[in-house]
């Protein structure tokens, strides 16, 4: 479903990402969508990625894609656009939650990079509200050793 | 900064529009790689996305969504994003772009013709045409053409074309359409198109069909309460009048219990816990308490059951602890396996057997499953560099050996796991390696090992999962990492090692090695019945009359799903393999998790001392129970759960239930004229009753918990409304009337005790005591049966349950939160509740106490308006604050002390 906020001027905005773009200017906490045109597109890339991609009713198949990619795009960045938490971050986590309280510990530690930037993320202040906080193990568990 | 557009992305236009538009400060390449970089990393997306456009900006950043690329284009020449242009790109990507890949679909491999295909475009079009319209502007976001017309233009011209082919009532829409495809960055990249095409439909035949609607998950299947129908009620009817009858005959116990042809025969097991682990609440709950409660419920209903478990007890873990311990492994064993047993009896555990896995029965069949794989050729021999003291002449496990970190530099890194740094070390790999026994040096030794070939039986086990799914229950964690296992290969595993403490191999050249654990342990519940029983065979070869259900957490399942089906299955000797695989996930402790080692969280052999009692322990971690998802014992939680759900809403219900039939009958269950009302609520039971069923025998435990909770709701509320204590004091009908509704509680207060004996057997023993409900009578029927009859006569009732104070369990909180005081404070003992007449939770106490507080609320505000003096004062104020703290046990609130008062 998708979200309308109904605003007192002008009509109501639809859309996830509008929505969040929106409050984020009027709370003036525009660093959240980046500063330079580089980080402004790249948050415009990975939010466009999680209302496209992340978007709940998604199959095994797909969460599996969708994890691979993170993971292989977070192997050398703490955040999503690189070096700085925005927007994306947060829009990003709410639509994992869901996905990474079911995996278990074999594929937590498959997806490390994802595993630790939601850890990360959970902890940012603010963020995590009323989800459960997601466990990972310090230890891993299977090593691909047989 | 370097931008690739392959000829056959359907985003390739809006790319290279939004070029053309804001002068790029970039050179489109078209078609594949640019000739200067040889290779470039596929960016994320690519899996689903193979033929997108990408921009990589001098940064290094890869912009590989075309709309992000559109955007920075329109950013560098200092266009910045509003909430429309925002907006549409948001809808182009959610909305449009699938719509118009089904109809670029339909229409290039499909082959439909062009207004055929804009069917599914039809919405999308027309809320452009409002939009345009409405706002009456000439462009989507204003008057000029912003980043949100070329990003919606370039994904609509692959379809449309021309905007004649847009229906003709769509005039705004027509005419924004052609004058964008007149515009000249959109014309110059148009001009591509036909090429563009072509390469599309190649890419999409060659991928599934575009999805429209994403799909849905299927609902829960639990709904609002379900309506009661008149069968639904006459059913119920039958079923309460058919009294004991309706009950199975209870099971004569049996030693040893063997499978019985014809009936039910069900073996269950739990995964073994090792045995110098003490076992703590997530372990508990995860298999032995889990498969207990299934055990208990499988005997209610008259199934034959065998319920085993024991202690896994070979492997290096326990070798090492008996080193340092100065003991032989045995010995110390030995002194585990007590603490194991003592534990599981405390916790009422129903095990038929509690056995062990170094037993002379455990050597022989791990010998002939592992002769009958060697002589069918699913062994292979390999050879493993492992490190070997000479000085201490055995080969090193990897927690033998210290050394420098190859990583970090660190250098007392041990042979797994570097302490500093926390990377997982290969211990081969250590540099300085020692013994940390003799802290001699360890060489690098090749040593061969023998290793099950897993690869060679995947078509056997793949062939066996799929008629066990089909018919066994299998928790979903269960199915998704046995799945995952298979996806990824199977590779052969290594069932030797370099030990003496476990099973010997029986072969030549592995004389001085053992089998390793994982291997082992699982025939551990072979070995284990087959020191219950002789005939143990009956129930391990027997896969037509056996049901076997293996309990265990989420970590064991490939185990158990895997690798020793796949040592069964290559044995083919007819064992009987596992049907229902019950898989919990993991349950965390306050937020964090079990640490023995930093005393955080509450471990089997402490629970005892908590003075809390077994039974709130096993109802709490049940209602707990990690089914789905993780879950987290909180002590907070634990004392809300044990004065609401078990003191106020179970205990107070069954209380109620007995006392009424005590002080207003003398202990005779009345006679009973079951009117409309009282019929509806039998359905509703019976109904609640059914569920229950349903969800134990799918191992839904806690689910079930739930329902025998929402039974004793229902017969809180029903004995609210009926006030028995009331009517007992009216005319005669009103007293029939009571006597109606005292009997029917008391009868659903026995059939509680009968669902409630699988998770709180305690409870239900002493609720039989109490209503001394004959043991004949006390099984599970398929809905509320009559079983204490008019004339029947009940014992002593008395309290089930105590109420936890919040200081006591702040007080154990503390103690487990792993910053305790080294001297642990002793167990407090629960005090006892509140001394009020009746339980907490009685309605009519809490109306009484209202009244008492309004009432002295009034006085003390005339006293203190008539300015009184102030002792006299003082003491009805007093007086007033104890109402109010009685009020609030009665309500089961914990009272509010008034700390602050007194500073004023």
């Amino acid at each position: 479903q998708v979200p309308v906020l109904q605003t007192n001027n002008g009509p109501g905005l639809t859309g996830l990402m509008t929505i969040a773009a929106h409050l984020v200017r009027q709370a003036r906490k525009d660093q959240l969508l980046g500063s330079t045109a580089e980080e402004k597109a790249v948050v415009q890339q990975w939010l466009e990625y999680r209302v496209t991609r992340v978007n709940g009713g998604s199959s095994k198949e797909d969460t599996r894609t969708i994890l691979k990619d993170l993971n292989m795009h977070l192997e050398d960045k703490v955040y999503l656009a690189g070096n700085i938490f925005t927007l994306a971050d947060i829009l990003m986590y709410y639509g994992l939650h869901h996905i990474m309280v079911d995996l278990t510990v074999q594929e937590k530690e498959k997806y490390l990079n994802v595993s630790r930037w939601f850890n990360h993320i959970q902890h940012y202040p603010g963020v995590r509200q009323h989800l459960s906080d997601v466990v990972f193990i310090k230890n891993r568990l299977y090593t691909n050793a047989h | 900064m370097r931008l690739r557009v392959p000829p056959g992305a359907p985003a390739a236009l809006k790319v290279l529009a939004a070029a053309g538009a804001a002068p790029a400060p970039v050179r489109p390449h078209l078609g594949g790689p640019a000739g200067e970089s040889g290779t470039f990393t596929p960016p994320p997306g690519a899996h689903s996305q193979p033929r997108g456009s990408r921009l990589e900006l001098d940064n290094g950043t890869v912009l590989f969504s075309a709309n992000a690329i559109c955007q920075y284009f329109y950013l560098c020449r200092g266009e910045e994003p509003t909430d429309l242009t925002t907006q549409w790109l948001e809808w182009e990507a959610t909305e449009l772009q699938p719509a118009v890949a089904a109809a670029l679909y339909l229409r290039l491999v499909q082959g439909r013709a062009g207004p055929d295909t804009l069917g599914v475009l039809q919405h999308l079009l027309a809320h452009l045409e409002q939009h345009l319209a409405r706002s009456g502007s000439t462009h989507l976001a204003g008057d000029a053409a912003s980043v949100a017309d070329v990003v919606v233009w370039g994904s609509l011209f692959p379809v449309l074309q021309d905007e004649t082919s847009l229906p003709s009532e769509l005039q705004v829409l027509r005419s924004w359409f052609r004058s964008m495809s007149l515009w000249e960055p959109c014309r110059d990249a148009a001009a591509l198109l036909p090429e563009a095409l072509r390469e599309l439909r190649t890419h999409l035949a060659q991928h599934p069909p575009p999805l429209l609607n994403p799909r849905h998950e299927p609902q829960d299947e639990e709904g609002p309460e379900r309506t009661l129908t008149d069968d639904d009620i006459a059913a119920a009817v039958d079923i309460w009048a058919q009294g004991p009858a309706a009950l199975p005959p209870p099971r004569q116990p049996r030693t040893p219990v063997l499978p019985v042809e014809g009936e039910r025969n069900v073996l269950i097991t739990s995964a073994l816990p090792y045995v110098n682990n003490v076992p703590h609440l997530g372990n508990i709950i995860g298999c032995v308490l889990s498969a207990d409660t299934f055990a208990r419920y499988c005997r209610l209903r008259n199934w034959n059951t065998l319920f085993v478990c024991g202690t896994d007890e070979y492997g290096t873990a326990t070798e090492t602890r008996a080193l340092e311990e100065g003991l032989s492994p045995q010995e110390l064993c030995d002194r585990y396996h007590a603490v194991h047993a003592d534990v599981y009896t405390w916790f009422r555990i129903s095990f038929d057997h509690f056995g062990r896995t170094t037993t002379p029965q455990q050597t022989r069949i791990a010998q002939d499953i592992f002769q009958r794989l060697l002589a069918r050729g699913f062994l292979l021999q390999d050879t493993l560099e492992q490190l070997r003291c000479e000085s201490c002449g055995r080969y090193l496990a990897d927690r033998f050996v210290e050394g420098t970190c190859p990583f970090c530099g660190y250098a007392e890194a041990r042979g797994d796991q570097c302490d500093k740094c926390g990377k997982l070390i290969n211990a081969v790999e250590l540099k300085n390696p020692q013994c940390k026994l003799c802290r001699g040096t360890p060489v690098v030794t090749p040593t061969q090992h023998l290793f099950l070939d897993l690869p060679k039986l995947e078509g056997q086990l793949e062939a066996w999962l799929e008629r066990t799914w089909a018919s066994g229950d299998w928790t979903a964690n269960a199915r998704h990492i046995t799945r995952t296992w298979l996806r990824d290969g199977l590779k052969p595993r290594c069932i030797t090692r370099d030990l003496t403490w476990g099973t010997p191999v029986p072969l030549d050249g592995f004389r001085d090695k053992v089998f390793y654990v994982w291997f082992d342990a699982p025939i551990g519940y072979l070995s284990i019945t087959a020191n219950y029983t002789e005939q143990w065979e009956r129930w391990w070869k027997n896969p037509q009359q056996v049901e076997l259900y293996n309990f265990m957490a989420k970590d064991n399942v490939p185990f158990h799903s895997v690798v020793f089906p796949c040592s069964l299955l290559g044995a083919d000797d007819n064992y009987t393999l596992v049907k229902h695989l019950i898989a919990t996930e993991y349950l965390n402790y306050e937020d964090g998790k079990f640490s023995k080692s930093r005393g955080v969280g509450v471990f089997g052999d402490m629970a005892k001392d908590t003075g809390i009692p077994a039974d709130v322990w096993r109802f709490y971690l049940l209602y707990l129970r990690p089914e789905g998802q993780d879950s987290a014992f909180s002590w907070a939680d634990l004392l809300l759960k044990n004065n609401s759900e078990l003191l106020n809403n179970l205990g107070n219900f069954i209380n109620r239930a007995g006392m009424f039939v005590c002080k207003f009958f003398a202990g005779t269950v009345p006679d009973m004229v079951l009117t409309a009302e009282d019929q509806r609520l039998l359905a509703r039971l019976t109904l609640e009753i059914r569920q229950y069923h349903q969800l134990m025998e799918k191992v839904r435990i806690r689910d079930a918990l739930r329902c025998v909770l929402s039974i004793s709701r229902h017969g809180n509320q029903y004995i609210q409304v009926n006030e028995p204590w009331k009517r007992i004091k009216g005319d005669e009908r009103d007293r029939q009337r009571a006597g109606t509704v005292t009997g029917v509680a008391v009868n659903v207060a026995a059939a509680l005790a009968a669902l409630l004996q699988p998770f709180v057997p305690g409870v239900s023993a002493a609720i039989q005591g109490q209503l001394r409900i004959p043991p004949e009578r006390c099984g599970l029927g398929p809905g509320l049966t009559c079983t204490l009859p008019a004339g029947h006569r009940v014992g002593t009732v008395s309290p089930l349950f105590q109420k936890l104070e919040p200081e006591q369990v702040e007080a154990l909180r503390q103690r487990f939160g792993g910053t305790q005081a080294k001297e642990p404070p002793p167990a407090s003992v629960p005090t006892p509740a509140p001394n009020t007449s009746a339980a907490p939770g009685d309605p009519k106490l809490i109306q009484e106490l209202t009244e008492q507080v309004a009432k002295q609320g009034n006085l003390v505000r005339q006293l203190k308006a008539a300015q009184a003096e102030k002792a006299q004062v003082d003491a009805q104020v007093a007086k007033l604050l104890e109402l109010k703290q009685q009020l609030a046990l009665a309500e089961g609130r914990s009272p509010e002390v008034p700390k602050g008062k007194r500073k004023k």
